[in-house]
């Protein structure tokens, strides 16, 4: 995985609004129960912040856990959801692009 | 008895009619007609009262269920319930100015059904010309900003064209491709000694898709289920009965699985005159195998009955004639032997043997 890419949910894949029951990730034929963690990678993966800074922000949130297993951790969750076709990984260069056309 | 979890997905069989005739069609032999229909006001409260009963999806099913007129206005109000919707369609009736109504109402998902990789094996397992379009209608998503899922139903008459139908999957905008091997219900269940596939064939085919999922990892979800006949386990038929899934039939009668109605004595409740909520916990047809009470040994006392649940009612009650046994599928239930049977002739004769049953195709109700 590219530190430098930038993750954004794929297409057909969505939060659930926030109703009380607890966050979801909702995609075809699959919902994913977010919570602590996960729910803060997730809600980062909005196609702006690379893997790199998206590691660094949750490293600031989790300052008592060790910073090597809060990437390791990061890194794999990252692999898992694309896997799952639930996230798209911008390259560095593509994403520079589109926020100049935006 | 623990408290009842909610329901996670709610399938609505919009309508039966349909112009495709597959010959596994997972619809009752009893099809409902266009006047026995919900209307899309009750559709629409069955949707709020879903979610608010703790349904997270819709899937949108028939039949075809672009033959509802009303399916934009039906999109809407599951999403507007707060559901991700999903369609699934054959893409027969589909045209681009229809399509991009229904991205622009809210829908998730398609799932887009396939008979085959070409013409010719499509049209004689659905009875009509739809291959063609499908291909046309896949050019059109590749625009669309919506979730696609390529379905190939596999059986013995398309199981050596699994190379082709990826190759349909990797030039197409889908991010997942099932291989779903026929189950043995209804029409498929009608039409079983040429569509099973061989144990030889079944092999290949699992080596081929092994293969394919890890080459594809990361592009496109490759998934695939195997025919339960060669299983050592039965599947958790809807992940349990009456633990995840309720559907609603055209006319409102609410069943915990497509093929439900086949077994004798259940009494299925209507969404007309019962909130989805009370059903889902209180309708005797739910009740009936939710859990373990129901189970015969050798279930009662095998650790794998909460990963399996019993497996299917269905095929219980297909092939030995009592719906509570358990499923015949698995090595250790009694009735095995008939299981075996079957596999014994098909794989006796052959896949390319001489031996051919007159197809039995689905009708399209009025």
């Amino acid at each position: 995985m590219e530190l430098d890419s930038r993750p954004c949910l794929a297409v057909g894949c969505r939060l659930n609004e926030s109703d009380g029951k607890g966050r979801m990730l909702l995609m075809p034929e699959r919902a994913l129960r977010l919570n602590g963690p996960s729910l803060e990678i997730v809600e980062r993966c909005d196609g702006r912040r690379t893997v790199r800074q998206i590691i660094s922000e949750l490293q600031t949130i989790y300052s008592k856990a060790e910073p090597g297993k809060v990437e390791q951790d990061i890194l794999g969750y990252l692999a898992l959801l694309r896997d799952k076709r639930a996230l798209d990984f911008a390259s560095n260069a593509a994403a520079t692009e589109n926020e100049g056309k935006g | 008895m623990n408290a009842i979890s909610p329901p996670l997905a709610l399938i609505a069989e919009l309508t039966h009619r349909c112009p495709l005739h597959c010959v596994y069609c997972s619809n009752p032999r009893e099809l409902k007609h266009r006047a026995d229909e919900l209307s899309t006001e009750v559709w629409a409260r069955v949707f709020r009262e879903a979610a608010g009963a703790g349904v997270l999806q819709a899937d949108f099913t028939g039949g075809e269920p672009l033959a509802r007129p009303d399916l934009v206005d039906l999109i809407r109000a599951a999403r507007g319930a707060g559901l991700y919707v999903s369609l699934i369609t054959s893409g027969l009736p589909l045209d681009e100015a229809r399509l991009d109504a229904i991205v622009a109402a809210g829908l998730d998902h398609i799932q887009l059904s396939f008979q085959g990789a070409q013409e010719e094996i499509a049209s004689e397992i659905s009875g009509t010309k739809s291959h063609a379009h499908k291909l046309r209608v896949l050019e059109w998503l590749k625009k669309r900003r919506v979730a696609l899922t390529l379905n190939f139903v596999i059986h013995r008459e398309n199981i050596e064209q699994l190379e082709e139908m990826l190759e349909i999957g990797e030039s197409s905008s889908a991010g997942r491709i099932e291989f779903a091997n026929v189950q043995y219900y209804g029409w498929g269940f009608a039409n079983r000694e040429r569509l099973l596939p061989t144990r030889a064939q079944l092999d290949r085919s699992v080596e081929f898709l092994e293969s394919a999922q890890r080459r594809l990892r990361g592009k496109m979800s490759v998934e695939f289920v195997v025919p339960d006949y060669y299983a050592k386990y039965p599947k958790p038929c809807m992940g349990g009965w009456g633990r995840k899934l309720m559907l609603i039939s055209p006319d409102g009668e609410a069943l915990p699985c497509h093929a439900a109605r086949m077994i004798p004595g259940l009494r299925f409740d209507n969404v007309k005159e019962r909130s989805v909520l009370d059903i889902w916990e209180n309708s005797e047809a739910f009740r009936k195998f939710r859990g373990e009470g129901w189970m015969p040994e050798p279930c009662k006392s095998c650790d794998r009955r909460e990963q399996d649940f019993g497996g299917c009612r269905c095929q219980a009650f297909l092939i030995t004639g009592d719906a509570a046994a358990t499923d015949p599928v698995c090595s250790l239930a009694p009735e095995r032997a008939r299981v075996d049977a079957v596999l014994a002739a098909v794989n006796g004769r052959g896949a390319d043997s001489a031996a051919r049953a007159e197809w039995v195709y689905r009708p399209n109700p009025a």
